[in-house]
């Protein structure tokens, strides 16, 4: 059989891309003693205890549950809004339409670091610090622009003709949007869902300003341990390969919009 | 496609407008609040007028996080963009299971939450536990990223071109797919060059996506974070203090929040800039996308 070049550079790239996280899963499986006492390319005498450890414990397994639920929260409060926006943006122009759009676009490319103090206030004086929505409504800050713009993107697809037979029909306008629109631009629903759920899930910065110990997420949660109780690899390693699940879980439905997503709507 | 003109899609964007609002304007308030006042608690202000500008435009500090910020941002693009290219180009064209696990296992480093990016790199570069670390030890590199500045940085540029290439690879891959069979048939007739073929027919259609990637790159790097946070810290010293790491330092570290209060908007200011080029590449990408199909 002959080998293409292109199969051995895809082969390549692949490895290493998947050694490190190979390596945090081999490191998830060894016990602390053999992670620092020896090196070996695979785990010697395998161990699931630093699961255990991690799925017994309440003050770990909290942080997964605290960043699902304001992830969760984030998400439909971002896809709920960014909807009748979007096709605002994608049917009509009206005053200052461009602007506004221009505008969402700032703060999706806003540094997280300039607003995290100012948020930090502003949630301190809404008496909201350590709760799941501040942290819900703080990612709204880009996940809101991003939604808007990629299911813009996908709304801008489907014809306008579709719309205009339905107010002949004499749907009202919920009723059309809910029942003809909405079922139009699933995959475009989806795909905004699944990248709210994932810029949410994988900042840390605003997240960890925002909580104290309530609803502290995740990361935090591995960055505070782990410097506490004098570096616990394989925990954190475990904590670690945890974390790629969700991501991992749904990024085979959406494999073929994924430049689409990053690309916000465009490509 | 043509837009009719109607004022009451308003009340379409209004709940977009109110929850951005509070997300994004009454905190860029309190931000130009700080920079143009002074203040010693109890919510006394005193008006600094742009002495924390005039503080923050001549400091060395600020200097020095610019400096390495454009450096690294520098660098990235110039081994993503070539790298991510290479990659759409080998990537499986045919619609199938493998080329759909390719771009899964492509799309993984992508949706690692950044701190545990940063965790990975960290166990796999250490020279005591780290596979990386202890290769290089092995093959007799004097390799440490705590202590070393160098290999701080070719660590921190390592991960993140293992992070986000394969962004500039799906975009590229996307605009690859969009070029008909027959421009390559046409290519093979007149028995156009491999470059050639690349030179005139695919960098022209991956023009619009390459610019996409090249300025979101631009975008994320120019604000990277927790990543470089979690590795190095920002040292050894200051040698990976990245301008996002340095801001965090000063406002929620000191509470020197005057100084950072003007770095914040200076910094929003470039951010504003680049944003309006993406905003005008973006709309153009529609319109020569609307004018083709009238074609």
């Amino acid at each position: 059989m002959r080998i293409r070049p292109s199969a051995i550079v895809m082969t390549v790239y692949i490895l290493f891309l998947l050694l490190p996280i190979y390596w945090l899963l081999n490191m998830s499986l060894k016990t602390n003693a053999e992670i620092t006492g020896g090196f070996s390319l695979w785990p010697r005498d395998l161990t699931f205890r630093n699961f255990a450890t991690i799925l017994s414990d309440p003050s770990w397994y909290m942080g997964y549950v605290n960043s699902l639920i304001y992830v969760v929260l984030n998400t439909v409060i971002s896809i709920t809004v960014a909807l009748p926006a979007a096709y605002a943006f994608s049917r009509y122009r009206f005053l200052g339409d461009k602007h506004l759009f221009f505008w969402l676009l700032t703060n999706r490319m806003a540094p997280p670091a300039v607003f995290a103090l100012p948020f930090f206030q502003l949630y301190s004086a809404m008496n909201l610090i350590d709760t799941h929505i501040a942290v819900a409504l703080a990612h709204c800050l880009f996940n809101v622009p991003l939604a808007v713009w990629i299911l813009e993107g996908f709304m801008r697809g489907v014809p306008k003709e579709i719309d205009e037979t339905a107010w002949i029909d004499g749907y009202s306008f919920p009723r059309f949007f809910a029942r003809i629109f909405m079922p139009l631009i699933a995959n475009g629903i989806g795909v905004a869902a699944f990248f709210c759920f994932m810029f949410s899930w994988v900042e840390l910065l605003l997240s960890r300003t925002l909580t104290t110990t309530v609803a502290k997420p995740i990361g935090v949660t591995m960055t505070r341990t782990v410097s506490a109780s004098g570096m616990d690899w394989g925990v954190l390693a475990a904590a670690g390969i945890l974390t790629l699940i969700p991501g991992a879980l749904v990024i085979w439905f959406v494999r073929n919009y994924i430049a689409r997503g990053f690309a916000l709507g465009r490509v | 496609m043509d837009r009719p003109w109607n004022n009451k899609a308003w009340f379409l964007v209004l709940p977009v407008l109110a929850l951005v609002a509070i997300s994004a304007v009454i905190p860029l308030m309190t931000v130009v609040n700080y920079a143009f006042n002074d203040t010693f608690g109890n919510n006394q202000f005193f008006w600094a007028g742009l002495e924390w500008f005039d503080e923050m435009i001549h400091s060395s500090r600020l200097h020095g996080a610019l400096g390495r910020q454009i450096l690294f941002s520098a660098i990235i693009l110039a081994i993503e963009v070539p790298l991510g290219i290479f990659i759409a180009l080998n990537m499986p064209k045919n619609k199938g299971f493998w080329s759909s696990l390719c771009l899964v296992l492509m799309a993984l480093p992508l949706l690692i939450p950044f701190n545990v990016v940063g965790t990975i790199w960290q166990i796999f570069g250490r020279v005591d536990i780290g596979l990386l670390g202890r290769t290089l030890s092995a093959l007799g590199v004097d390799y440490n990223y705590v202590s070393d500045p160098i290999d701080a940085w070719i660590t921190v540029i390592v991960m993140d071109v293992w992070h986000w290439t394969s962004l500039v690879a799906l975009l590229c891959f996307a605009g690859l797919q969009s070029i008909p069979q027959a421009y390559y048939q046409a290519a093979k007739i007149d028995q156009a060059s491999r470059w050639a073929v690349f030179r005139h027919i695919e960098l022209p259609k991956m023009k619009g996506v390459l610019l996409i990637a090249v300025l979101l790159r631009f975008m994320d790097s120019f604000m990277i974070y927790t990543e470089p946070f979690v590795v190095t810290g920002g040292g050894p010293g200051n040698a990976t203090t990245f301008l996002s790491i340095d801001l965090a330092k000063m406002a929620t570290g000191q509470f020197d929040l005057g100084p950072a209060a003007a770095f914040s908007l200076m910094y929003f200011l470039v951010i504003l800039l680049i944003s309006w080029v993406f905003y005008t590449v973006m709309t153009n990408l529609d319109r020569d996308e609307t004018s083709g199909e009238a074609k």
